[in-house]
């Protein structure tokens, strides 16, 4: 690529600068914020600046283990579990899509095509989900209503058909490997990159995932939330989450309600930041086998 | 055998959460008004009585559809263009920058907003624009001008939605295209140099050109889903407040609010139904395009 002019660069570099300081600077004013006295918050309202620092929100934070305690587990459970199901589901379709000897190959794309350009809609699956299955106020419904995808199940396929040899498969058929042997010993260990990145795109759908718990979870089963859907919950008023739980009560006198709430924002945040090196390293690999097609 | 036993798992869940729903279309048809005890089965086809198409024509009359509407494809249409033109512009600026680590400092942080879920991105919204503690009115304050209610001020939301949007999806396209750009031949550009050809020349005649085809099924992708919007935007970073929706509700919050809101399946479901039918469309219209100009296009 030709280089450009110094001046050019600094400008450039410039607006790079720029760009980056105001995508992470949200973030960095929920963290201070998360470290703001309830006194400075009251007087200056959400500073940069505050008059005052506080751990106030984080000892409140432990002392609410019961309800944001149980979401952060129930949280981690939906992500690992939901990740585990999601890789299983469309791991296996795009291997068996990845073969030319399969018979059903074309009726099973067909298959998972269709919903890709036309689905039933809201309503439609409200109901069948609550009435037919049954997954109101149910752990399930945070899992099973995202758990696989077409777009996905094509970009393995895709990666599938590219990087594993069929003189392989042909050869551990010849010394009679069954389909799942084949799956578990060649497909996962030759297509680790692809269940990385797919793996990690899940990971953070089921951290994020928020709208399944509003829509499945009603109140009286709190002990469902997510992390992310009691975060929602209390952005009006952070008295509710106090209601189950055994605060003593100079603690709770004193709700540093403001601060609270992004503290939560900044617990919800760490684990993104801690896995985010090895999002930088799978990412565009995820991406990018996607625009390859048949 | 072996085949369809490994993949039975994946053919269940497909059956179960995307052709089962296919049935609820009938809803659109109906009043749904579900006995409690009885089946599912027996509330969708006998407890309901079949209302013909009234569903639609009330929906059609609502006062609310028409800014709906309008909102859905005005928002899509400025996000469509935004989406492809910012990200390219920033992808063509950064890959000529001197230094690597700026440059991946600042692909870093373009994709973080990507990783946020809107609840959160809700929180950071409201850290600006809430009346009496944002940042935005201390600023104003300070400047001596009389704070703004945000939440109630639905002149402001377009801008606020866009700028949002904009600030949570640019990094992902940057990214791609970024990755794009990287693995385009060096000697095109050697050869290009040797016969004089300037920096902004290269970008015309060379960067553009081969990014195109990715270009071209993101763009695909975007405009199949003109109809449907992020609802997490439209919903979450407005706070759902109700006297802004003139602003800010889209089908997708229309339909969650019918739903969820007012119980009124038979409109929620009609609104779903059309949304999903021009909507299919549109991709299949769109696919079919994009495959006359470049065959080797498209996701089908």
């Amino acid at each position: 690529m030709r280089k450009i002019r110094p001046t050019t660069n600094f400008a450039f570099s410039m607006i790079a600068v720029l760009l980056s300081v105001l995508t992470v600077v949200p973030l960095l004013f929920a963290i201070i914020i998360s470290f703001s006295s309830e006194a400075s918050i009251a007087k200056k309202g959400y500073s940069f600046i505050p008059s005052e620092w506080s751990v106030a929100s984080y000892r409140y934070l432990m002392a609410s283990m019961d309800s944001v305690g149980r979401a952060f587990g129930v949280s981690v459970a939906v992500t690992v579990i939901g990740t585990i199901l999601s890789l299983w589901l469309i791991g296996t379709m795009a291997f068996v899509l990845s073969r030319k000897e399969f018979p059903l190959r074309r009726l099973y794309t067909v298959l998972i095509m269709i919903p890709m350009f036309f689905s039933g809609g809201l309503v439609a699956s409200y109901v069948v989900n609550t009435q037919l299955f049954g997954l109101k106020n149910s752990f399930l419904a945070l899992i099973l209503p995202q758990a696989c995808s077409s777009w996905y199940i094509i970009v393995m396929r895709t990666y599938f058909r590219d990087n594993i040899p069929n003189e392989l498969i042909d050869a551990a058929k010849i010394d009679g490997a069954g389909i799942f042997r084949i799956f578990f010993d060649i497909v996962i260990p030759l297509g680790r990159p692809i269940f990385a990145a797919v793996g990690i795109f899940e990971a953070f759908a089921y951290w994020n995932s928020w709208y399944y718990a509003m829509l499945y979870i009603r109140p009286e089963r709190k002990e469902l939330y997510p992390l992310q859907y009691l975060l929602y919950s209390i952005q009006q008023n952070a008295e509710n989450i106090a209601a189950n739980d055994n605060i003593s009560g100079a603690v709770l006198k004193n709700i540093p309600a403001e601060s609270f709430r992004m503290a939560v924002v900044v617990i919800i945040t760490l684990p993104i930041l801690l896995a985010y090196p090895l999002v930088r390293k799978h990412f565009t690999s995820g991406m990018l086998t996607g625009a390859v097609k048949e | 055998m072996e085949f369809i036993a490994l993949s039975l798992p994946t053919i269940i869940w497909y059956i179960a959460f995307c052709y089962m729903p296919l049935f609820g279309i009938v809803i659109a048809f109906k009043r749904y008004s579900p006995v409690p005890g009885r089946s599912f089965i027996y509330n969708l086809f006998v407890a309901s009585p079949f209302t013909g198409l009234d569903n639609f024509r009330f929906l059609f009359i609502n006062p609310q559809i028409k800014a709906v509407v309008r909102n859905t494809l005005a928002y899509n249409f400025i996000f469509l263009i935004l989406d492809t033109v910012l990200p390219i512009a920033i992808a063509v600026m950064l890959s000529h920058i001197y230094s690597d680590r700026l440059r991946g400092i600042t692909k870093s942080a373009a994709m973080l907003p990507y990783f946020m879920s809107w609840v959160v991105v809700s929180m950071f919204l409201f850290a600006f624009l809430s009346t009496d503690k944002g940042f935005l009115n201390s600023v104003l304050t300070e400047l001596g001008q009389e704070p703004v209610r945000w939440y109630q001020e639905p002149a402001v939301w377009p801008f606020i939605l866009i700028l949002t949007h904009t600030w949570k999806a640019y990094g992902y396209a940057l990214v791609l295209y970024m990755a794009n750009i990287t693995s385009i031949d060096p000697g095109l550009y050697e050869s290009a140099m040797v016969d004089g050809a300037t920096a902004w020349q290269m970008v015309l005649k060379i960067t553009l050109p081969l990014i195109r085809p990715v270009v071209i099924v993101i763009f695909l992708l975007n405009l199949g889903g003109i109809l449907n919007t992020d609802f997490g935007l439209f919903y979450q970073a407005t706070r759902n407040s109700g006297s802004i929706i003139s602003a800010t509700q889209t089908i997708d919050v229309y339909t969650y609010k019918a739903l969820m809101e007012q119980a009124n399946y038979g409109y929620s479901a009609a609104a779903s139904l059309i949304q999903n039918v021009i909507g299919c469309i549109f991709l299949i219209a769109a696919n079919t395009l994009i495959k006359r100009i470049d065959p080797q296009e498209g996701i089908l």
